[in-house]
C-alpha cells in the first residue's frame, strides 16, 4: 500500500532527526560533568526497624504524607497500616484477592489503595469506624501494577494492559487514558508539580505524559528489559528508572537523554524498586540480589548496600521528610533503615 | 478479520506512530552540560536538608530506640 510505506519512510525520517537532535544536545554526560563534585559520603544505614506480620510475600509499600504511617501489600491477602516509630500495626485491611502488587497512601491519609491480578484498584476509607471499601475501579484488561492518588477525588493507575488510566473517585470512571506504551506497564511516578507523569513498561521505554491532555510528550529509550520502577527526581527535571536489564538510568527531561547509567559488573540481577534521598543526591535501589544497593545519582558510583533480607527485595521507600528508607522483601519483613 | 480490516487497522497504528514520532521531534531540547549543572545546583543547594546524606543526630533520630543502659 503506498500510504503504509509512506508512512514507515516518514516514521524512519522522524526517528532519525531525533536521535540528531538527541546527539547534538549530547555535549558531555552526567557524570563527567560531576567530576569536580565532592563525592557522597559512604552511606552505612542501621536497620532500626523490622516490621514483622505479613505472612507471605511483600510486594508493595507506600509512605503517608505525615512520614509516620506506612501501607504495605502482601500476598498473604492483606494490606497492613504500620506506624513506623514504633512499629506497631495499625490497621489491616482484608483484600478480596490476595493476589495484591500495588498499595497507595492518598496525600490527605484518609484513603489507601491495592490492586494486582484482579485487574482492579480497590479504594479503601480508613476513617470510617469500621474500613469500608469505596470504590472499585473496574475498567483495565490486564493487572495493576501501580496506583498513586493525586488527592482523595483522583487516583492513576498503570497496567499490564499497556495503559495508564486517570480516574474519577466520586463516578468511580475513566477520566482520561494513556496510550502508547506497547509492553505491559510496571510503574509510574508523579511529577513534584503533579501536572505530569513518568511510567515505565515491559517495552524498556519511560514514557513522560502530560496529565490533563492524556497526550505522550517523551519517550526515553536504554534499557533493554523491563523497567520495573521509576521515580521522578526532587526538582522535576530527571526521572530515575530500574530495570530488568540490572541497571538504573537517570534520563533528564529538558535534554531528552539518558545522562547516566548505574551499574556494576558484578551485578546481575534485575532492579525491583527505587527511591531517592531528599535531595536526590543519593538513589535507593532494591535487587533480585535480596540487597538495596545505594548510588550517588551524580556521579553513578555505589556508595552503600542495604542487606539483611533474606529474599528479593520488591519495594522501597523514602518518606516526604527523608528521615529513613524503608525496603519491602519476598521475606515477609519491612525494614527501616536510617 | 478480513484483511482490509487488518490493514486498515495497520495503517491507523502507524498514523499513530508517526503522529507520535512528530510531537517528539519538535522538542525543544537543551544541552547536558545545562541539564547536569542544574541537576548539580538543585543537589548542593538541598543536600543540608537532606537527613541520609548530612547523618541524623541520636537525639533527632525517631527510629533510634533510647534504651536506658544496664550497668552489669
Amino acid at each position: 500500500m503506498g500510504e503504509m510505506e509512506q508512512m514507515k519512510k516518514e516514521a524512519e525520517a522522524l526517528k532519525t532527526q531525533i536521535e540528531a537532535a538527541r546527539k547534538a544536545a549530547h555535549d558531555t554526560d552526567m557524570a563527567s560533568a560531576a567530576s569536580g563534585v565532592a563525592p557522597a559520603p559512604r552511606v552505612q544505614l542501621k536497620t532500626r526497624r523490622t516490621l514483622k506480620g505479613h505472612l507471605a510475600k511483600i510486594y508493595a509499600m507506600h509512605w503517608c504524607t505525615d512520614n509516620r504511617l506506612m501501607v504495605s501489600a502482601s500476598q498473604d491477602g492483606k494490606l497492613l497500616i504500620w506506624d513506623s516509630h514504633t512499629g506497631n500495626k495499625v490497621n489491616a485491611v482484608p483484600l478480596k484477592s490476595s493476589w495484591v502488587m500495588t498499595c497507595a497512601y492518598a496525600p490527605s491519609g484518609n484513603l489507601v489503595a491495592s490492586g494486582g491480578l484482579d485487574n482492579m484498584c480497590t479504594v479503601y476509607n480508613l476513617k470510617t469506624p469500621v474500613i469500608k471499601t469505596v470504590k472499585e475501579l473496574d475498567a483495565h484488561t490486564g493487572y495493576l501494577s501501580c496506583a498513586r492518588f493525586l488527592s482523595d477525588t483522583e487516583i492513576l493507575t498503570s497496567s499490564g494492559d499497556t495503559t495508564c488510566v486517570l480516574w474519577d473517585l466520586e463516578t468511580g470512571k475513566q477520566k482520561t487514558v494513556f496510550l502508547n506504551h506497547v509492553g505491559d506497564c510496571m510503574c509510574l511516578s508523579l511529577s513534584p508539580d503533579m501536572n505530569s507523569f513518568v511510567s515505565g513498561a515491559c517495552d524498556s521505554l519511560a514514557k513522560l505524559w502530560d496529565i490533563r491532555d492524556g497526550q505522550c510528550k517523551q519517550t526515553f529509550q536504554g534499557h533493554t528489559s523491563d523497567i520495573n520502577a521509576i521515580s521522578f527526581y526532587p526538582s522535576g527535571n530527571a526521572i530515575i528508572t530500574g530495570s530488568d536489564d540490572c541497571t538504573c538510568k537517570m534520563y533528564d527531561i529538558r535534554a531528552d537523554q539518558e545522562v547516566i547509567s548505574y551499574q556494576d559488573a558484578a551485578l546481575n540481577s534485575g532492579v525491583t524498586s527505587l527511591d531517592l534521598s531528599a535531595s536526590g543526591r543519593l538513589i535507593f535501589a532494591g535487587y533480585d540480589d535480596f540487597n538495596c544497593n545505594i548510588w550517588d545519582s551524580l556521579k553513578g558510583e555505589k556508595v552503600g548496600v542495604l542487606s539483611g533480607h533474606d529474599n528479593r527485595v520488591s519495594c522501597t521507600g523514602v518518606p516526604g521528610d527523608g528521615m529513613c528508607v524503608c525496603t519491602g522483601s519476598w521475606d515477609s519483613f519491612l525494614k527501616i533503615w536510617n | 478479520m478480513s484483511s482490509k480490516m487488518q490493514s486498515s487497522n495497520n495503517i491507523a497504528q502507524a498514523r499513530r506512530t508517526v503522529q507520535q514520532l512528530r510531537v517528539e521531534a519538535n522538542l525543544e531540547r537543551i544541552k547536558v552540560s545545562k541539564a547536569s549543572a542544574d541537576l548539580m545546583h538543585y543537589c548542593s543547594e538541598h543536600a543540608k536538608y537532606d537527613p541520609l546524606l548530612m547523618g541524623i543526630p541520636a537525639s533527632e533520630n525517631p527510629f533510634k530506640d533510647k534504651k536506658p543502659c544496664t550497668i552489669l
